[in-house]
């Protein structure tokens, strides 16, 4: 029998479930837990700049890798820093654990010296957590903590953490549960065969089927499942902003991203689909547009491990609630069966005329078929997420930040493989874009990691630049420069007759070369079209180095495909400045 | 539609706030709302009611469900139930009014549990709708002071909320 501290017990947990980085910054309330960490753990430690970093890169890995990110932050402002990185994980499902310092016990509610309700702040945005009572308990409840953060939906869960548990003095048995079993907590482990059997029917009875995958299918490790079951019935693939990669972006049957800024035969087919198979999606608000007018004609067939997310937003009327691969493979199945017994199913010269349509749309208006934005003597950002495309073969991780850039990459990468495209979707977290490539190179050293940002972004995370050059994390950062907080002086184009309220920086920024240099990176400017595939090149080529390319772009060029709103419905688009459907 | 929502839940700090955070969070309301521990120290017996339409309970209760400190959860308005409110009220009685309200309070069931020269103290239980009867049946300027417990149900028959 072991006997540790609660800080060495801390520490033993997170080797015994083989956690591979915390991400994290100390303080007062953790210092007895860094000392523990200090003398006797294998687990390296990232020591960010400022704590929201460190839930971002713990999200970025976690988002990457699939395994839950881990968090040590202290407690009062350290906690607080964390919130925004919680909330961000928590809109997006990505599995966390924030061990957050606490002040002592005996002053827990008295106003202490960096003493904030962390369970309380955290409530809304945690899929669960814990105050931590007795040191004895803190192998135990790390474990729960754990598997809740994994298993289900996944979500950040939170464990405060009083220092007085964690004093070096006091010690206790220590045993790390193999399992848990928690009789309050138990997620969905099959769909049900019944609804499974239906859906497989109706699938097969659509004449204008349409699959509409989100994040859930990557959270879930679905992607290949999904494949499988698109292309042996040759039926149409959209994916959520979440969800790119689930299904290769590269594909004839991909028809792009869908929603606000979705592509044009994406969002059509959606608006005319007699079937929509909707697999780990959540019918986002940027998604649906109006949702009173939301594909009229379709029936829905919803896929979740989230009960709550079905018929929450657009009623189902098959619901099935059921972890992604389970059901997926039950439905490939009962599909294979049908189509055994009925040859004729899916109606084949019906899905003809499907993709003829679906062709049509393409070449009218499709992103890929042709030339669809604009030239002038600036380098268009599309241009630059096209370049980024070509020199990285297309087989880069890529983050971002939020806005245009974010967008634009959404766009014109189009991602083979799930788990690479990572970005704050739910939340849309300015800032997000740098500690989360952190995150992503530390846990694939040997990949090519792009941050796709803007000058308005990386603002938010830019201390982050002297972590990278600690840890010589060597990810590349393209700056789609517009000089304007590009995506709000859209909607004040097209919203606010272009009075740019608070969205231009007036001559402030600072020279981001020099800048690179002072952190002890590498930046290049390129403001010439003929310059940027080889200043790109450049970037990638210098292996070792963290590279920073600010790319002066048009800052007049706005996102389109563009939703109309308000009470447009999935069809109603703008295409370009003065062209609409 | 007014519903009684009962749910078992772990006896653990912080639990309470989830439930009730819930409500604030995604804009539904509580009119009622009735905690205690059960028989078994580990759990606490949670019983709110609310109103909303039947989609809209629908998503409460999925959302409730997803709680990691909700065990069990039962709509009681689904099927036959029994619920109880209680009340104590405190009653200006003076004069002739002063037999007025024991008669009215004998006819409601109700117990008069402290007596002062000028004030009844009733004690009351019953359905939300017979408490609320018997506030309007007194007479508006005589109420001194009302405190309900919120309602408390359980189903009628076999059926049982346990684990
Ligand atoms: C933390 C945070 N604050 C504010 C916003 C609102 N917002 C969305 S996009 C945007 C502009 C982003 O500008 P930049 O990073 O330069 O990217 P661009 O749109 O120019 O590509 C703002 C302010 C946000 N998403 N996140």
């Amino acid at each position: 029998m072991e006997l540790l501290s609660g800080g060495e017990m801390i520490a033993r947990a997170l080797e015994d479930e083989g956690v591979e980085y915390i991400f994290g910054y100390p303080g007062g309330a953790v210092l007895h837990i860094y000392d523990a960490l200090f003398k006797d753990c294998k687990v390296p430690h990232i020591l960010v700049r400022h704590e929201q970093a460190a839930t971002h890169a713990a999200d970025g890995y976690a988002r990457a890798t699939g395994k839950p990110g881990v968090v040590l932050v202290t407690s009062g402002p350290g906690a607080t820093n964390a919130i925004t990185g919680i909330a961000t994980a928590y809109m997006d499902s990505v599995p966390m654990l924030v061990l957050s310092g606490q002040v002592q016990s005996h002053l827990i509610g008295e106003d202490a010296f960096q003493e904030t309700d962390m369970i309380g702040i955290s409530r809304p945005i945690v899929k669960h957590s814990f105050m931590v009572k007795r040191t004895e308990d803190l192998p135990q409840m790390i474990k729960k903590a754990f598997y809740i953060a994994s298993t289900g939906r996944p979500g950040p869960v939170v464990i405060d953490i009083p220092k007085d548990l964690t004093r070096p003095d006091e010690k206790f048995e220590y045993n790390y549960p193999k399992n848990v079993k928690m009789r309050s907590y138990s997620p969905a482990q099959r769909g049900h065969t019944g609804q499974i059997k239906k859906a497989a029917k109706m699938l097969l009875a659509a004449k204008r089927p349409m699959i509409y995958a989100g994040g859930g299918v990557i959270q879930g490790d679905g992607s290949e499942l999904l494949t499988q079951l698109a292309r042996e019935l040759n039926y149409p693939v959209t994916n959520t902003l979440m969800g790119l990669g689930a299904y290769p972006g590269s594909d004839r049957q991909f028809l792009g991203m869908l929603g606000m800024h979705g592509l044009y035969e994406a969002n059509m087919a959606m608006h005319h689909s007699d079937c929509i198979l909707a697999v780990g999606a959540r019918f986002d608000d940027r998604v649906t547009n109006t949702v009173d007018k939301f594909c009229p004609g379709a029936k829905v067939i919803h896929i979740d491990i989230d009960p709550a997310t079905i018929s929450k937003i657009v009623m189902a009327d098959i619901p099935i609630v059921g972890p992604v691969q389970s059901v997926l493979t039950e439905l490939l199945g009962q599909v294979t069966l049908l189509r055994k017994k009925d040859s004729s199913l899916p109606d084949e010269s019906a899905l003809d005329r499907w993709w003829q349509q679906i062709e049509e749309w393409r070449s009218a208006h499709g992103l890929f078929t042709g030339r669809r934005y604009g030239q002038s003597d600036l380098i268009m950002p599309q241009q630059v997420i096209e370049s980024l495309y070509r020199v990285t073969d297309g087989d880069a991780y890529v983050t971002s930040d939020v806005g245009q850039h974010q967008m634009f990459a959404a766009q014109y990468y189009p991602f083979d493989e799930p788990r690479r495209w990572i970005n704050s979707g739910g939340l849309g977290t300015m800032g997000f874009g740098l500690p989360a490539a952190m995150g992503v190179k530390l846990a694939f050293p040997d990949m090519e990691v792009a941050c796709v940002t803007g000058e308005g972004s990386i603002q938010m995370n830019i201390q982050e630049l002297s972590t990278c050059n600690q840890y010589k994390t060597a990810v590349k950062i393209i700056n789609l420069r517009n000089n304007y907080l590009g995506m709000v002086k859209q909607w004040q184009d097209m919203q606010y007759e272009g009075r740019y309220a608070m969205s231009t920086y007036e001559d402030s920024l600072p020279d981001f070369v020099k800048l690179m240099e002072a952190y002890g990176h590498v930046g290049i400017q390129v403001d010439k079209l003929d310059d940027l595939e080889g200043a790109m090149k450049e970037a990638f080529a210098l292996k070792d180095k963290l590279v920073f390319l600010d790319v002066i772009i048009d800052p007049m060029e706005h996102v389109y495909p563009m939703h109309i709103a308000p009470n447009g419905s999935m069809k109603d688009m703008w295409l370009s400045k003065n062209e609409r459907t | 539609m007014r519903r009684i929502i009962s749910m078992l839940m772990e006896n653990e700090p912080g639990a309470l706030s989830r439930v009730v955070g819930l409500f604030s969070q995604r804009g539904y309301n509580i009119e009622t709302l009735n905690v205690a521990p059960t028989d078994d120290a580990t759990l606490s017996r949670l019983t709110l009611t609310t109103v909303g339409t039947d989609l809209h309970i629908e998503k409460l209760t999925k959302q409730l469900n997803k709680l990691v400190d909700v065990v069990k959860l039962v709509d009681l308005t689904e099927g036959a139930h029994i619920e109880r409110d209680m009340m104590l009220i405190k009653i200006r009685a003076t004069g002739a009014a002063r037999e007025e309200v024991k008669r009215v309070t004998d006819i409601f069931r109700g117990q008069i549990v402290d007596v002062s020269p000028n004030v009844y103290t009733i004690q009351l239980s019953g359905t939300s709708d017979k408490l609320d009867s018997f506030v309007a049946a007194m007479a508006e300027a005589d109420i001194l002071e009302v405190v309900r417990s919120g309602v408390a149900g359980i189903s009628r028959g076999e059926k049982v909320l346990s684990l």
